[in-house]
């Protein structure tokens, strides 16, 4: 979204990960430099392989930063300890790839929801008014709230799961939501009833949702800015359209060219 | 008109749960394949397509049972067979099958080269290690993998890879049918490329005649299949040649199916996607009449009373709605306005 240049929302300069030391030592993310601003939805596309997740678990703080810095609405980021790590968390949440294992498997779902409207303050808010609040969160989704109570979340299906993280997003309204892969567990039909509630919940509440994915169609339909990784580096990066539209990269041209394709032949030489 | 190499005539396959109802996964199917040729199955996740590749295998273990319909490969029905029978007469050497997580399917204690032994010597005890070894060699060249991978451990491979040695063991007796499901969606796009390449690579080299893919993502099916069938709640709804089920679907479903599709082509960004609402019914207790009306846009009371018959439109063409071409047509053109 060129047009609207919000605040800043989370930024980095040189940021490295460097796994083991010496002879041995491997450079997943390679000094990259990004600024994610507010109500932005950015892709950040790359093969296996290539980093994409390194980078996701570094902004999540779930890893230490080798080199470089992070900076959180224009701030250094500093989660030295962990009350602070908490705060962090506050403004920053995640989806992960995987649906089946993202919950807690003790957690009914009622206590899922409530836990995040009790994270948010809403502690000693009336029962009634938290029941609504978890039921407009699910409707948010689509789905029935009704249906939900006293189940566990394995008794659901991988989309409706994947739902359900993003009616826990919902709840929690964090500046940044990081989704990492998440419709690559899940079939077509649902992948894009997910696509569409990541763009109304950015759409909804403003917030910069990263997400990350190997599939250059996605990020196409999806988001507003691009970044292509390889190999730990942003190879390219630009609006949707001029990254998708118009490579300049050699690698963009390679996962553009690797996505099956309905309106051109897909070539199948250049593998 | 190629030689029909796979016919399959009203199969129809139950499980059987704990509390010891039916469900009937696949329910009165009927395919058929040509010599030469690929068909795509389509359909959500929960939609019987997975079933339905066991079930063509002929080799049935608890929970799934076969009930009725004929399975005709090469000329006999292995539809009834005793499944020891099916084990060693049919599977590998006439059908073979790709499961979705085919990279886990590989003992990580032993090398490659023991797993296309144990194939080759269960078909035929009396080949000798070497010869074995020269002709996987010779066909990893040929299908672009490179011999060493025979040596290697699986550990040592990565996903895509394993993906691919998989299909290649498992076409090393040059079955009439593959069956791949879901072969490629645990993979990222560039290794799904090498996994499309390598099955069109087998088809062209005649070391497989026909395939049956199964998946969700429709532009892969489109540039993969010759025909695509579309499953819905164990049943086949529609089913018509590649171009006209993306460009031109008729049946309700597979309108919204093809209206997931993300491509990164011009044009795409911006226009909506139309998921379709709800989940597939469940299948313990299937509902009277067509099993999509719940989640249909045009549904009329009449959908609810009787069983849809499957109705021809001429060629291949197929589709199961109480609907008529054309009122389907006027109600998509109709939309598009």
């Amino acid at each position: 979204m060129s047009e609207s240049k919000g605040p800043l929302c989370l930024s980095g300069k040189g940021v490295t990960k460097t796994f083991g030391v010496g002879l041995k030592a491997v450079t997943a993310v390679d000094g990259v430099d990004f600024e994610f601003r507010r109500g932005e939805l950015v892709s950040i596309v790359g093969e296996s392989g290539s980093g994409k997740t390194t980078l996701a678990k570094m902004l999540l703080g779930l890893i230490s930063v080798s080199k470089g810095e992070i900076f959180f609405q224009g701030q250094p980021r500093d989660i030295s300890t962990a009350r602070k790590k908490r705060e962090y968390w506050k403004g920053i949440q995640a989806i992960f790839q995987d649906p089946f294992s993202s919950f807690n498997v003790f957690n009914k779902i009622d206590t899922v929801l409530l836990d995040c409207i009790n994270m948010r303050g809403g502690r000693r808010l009336p029962r009634q008014k938290k029941y609504q609040m978890m039921e407009e969160a699910c409707s948010f989704v689509n789905l029935k709230f009704a249906e939900l109570t006293n189940k566990y979340p394995f008794e659901l299906s991988g989309g409706q799961m994947q739902r359900l993280m993003i009616a826990r997003i919902f709840l929690l309204k964090p500046k940044i939501l990081l989704a990492d892969e998440p419709t690559s567990m899940i079939d077509a039909c649902s992948r894009a009833t997910i696509l569409d509630m990541l763009l109304n919940l950015r759409n909804e509440t403003g917030m910069t949702i990263i997400f990350i994915t190997h599939d250059i169609g996605l990020a196409y339909y999806i988001s507003d800015s691009v970044y292509i990784m390889e190999h730990g580096k942003f190879v390219e990066s630009g609006t949707a359209d001029q990254v998708i539209l118009h490579p300049k990269a050699e690698y963009t041209r390679r996962l553009i060219s690797d996505v099956p394709k309905i309106f051109e032949p897909w070539d199948l030489t250049t593998v | 008109m190629g030689k029909t190499i796979l016919e399959v005539k009203d199969l129809t396959t139950k499980y059987i749960t704990r509390f010891h109802e039916d469900v009937y996964a696949v329910d009165h199917v009927s395919l058929k394949i040509e010599e030469g040729k690929s068909l795509g199955i389509a359909g959500e996740s929960g939609c019987g397509k997975s079933t339905l590749a066991l079930s063509l295998m002929g080799y049935y273990f608890p929970p799934l049972y076969y009930t009725s319909g004929e399975i005709i490969l090469g000329g006999r029905n292995i539809s009834g067979m005793d499944p020891d029978d099916v084990r060693k007469n049919v599977l590998g050497t006439e059908i073979a099958y790709i499961p979705q997580a085919a990279m886990n399917a590989l003992n990580p204690t032993r090398r490659i080269i023991r797993f296309i032994e144990d194939v080759i010597r269960a078909h035929d005890p009396k080949m000798g290690r070497k010869e074995i070894f020269e002709m996987a060699r010779d066909r990893f060249h040929e299908l672009g993998l490179p011999p060493e991978v025979l040596d290697r451990h699986p550990v040592e491979l990565s996903g895509g890879m394993k993906q691919r040695t998989v299909i290649a063991i498992s076409t090393i007796l040059k079955p009439k049918v593959l069956i791949a499901d879901e072969p490629s969606s645990a993979l990222d796009v560039t290794s799904q490329k090498m996994v499309i390449k390598m099955l069109k690579n087998l088809m062209e080299k005649e070391y497989i005649k026909g395939m049956i893919f199964i998946t969700h993502e429709l532009p892969l099916l489109y540039n993969v299949t010759d025909d695509i069938m579309v499953m819905y709640a164990g049943q086949i709804v529609e089913n018509g040649t590649a171009k006209q089920m993306v460009f031109d679907p008729l049946h309700p479903y597979s309108k919204g199916l093809m209206g997931s599709i993300i491509v990164p082509e011009e044009g795409v960004r911006g226009h909506e996607l139309t998921a379709i609402p709800g989940t597939p019914p469940n299948l313990k207790n299937p509902p009277a009449g067509c099993r999509f009306a719940d989640r249909c846009k045009y549904v009329v009371p009449a959908c609810r009373v009787h069983e849809i018959p499957m109705l021809c439109l001429g060629g291949d063409r197929c589709c199961r709605c109480g609907h008529s071409e054309s009122t389907l047509r006027e109600a998509y053109a109709h939309e598009r306005k």
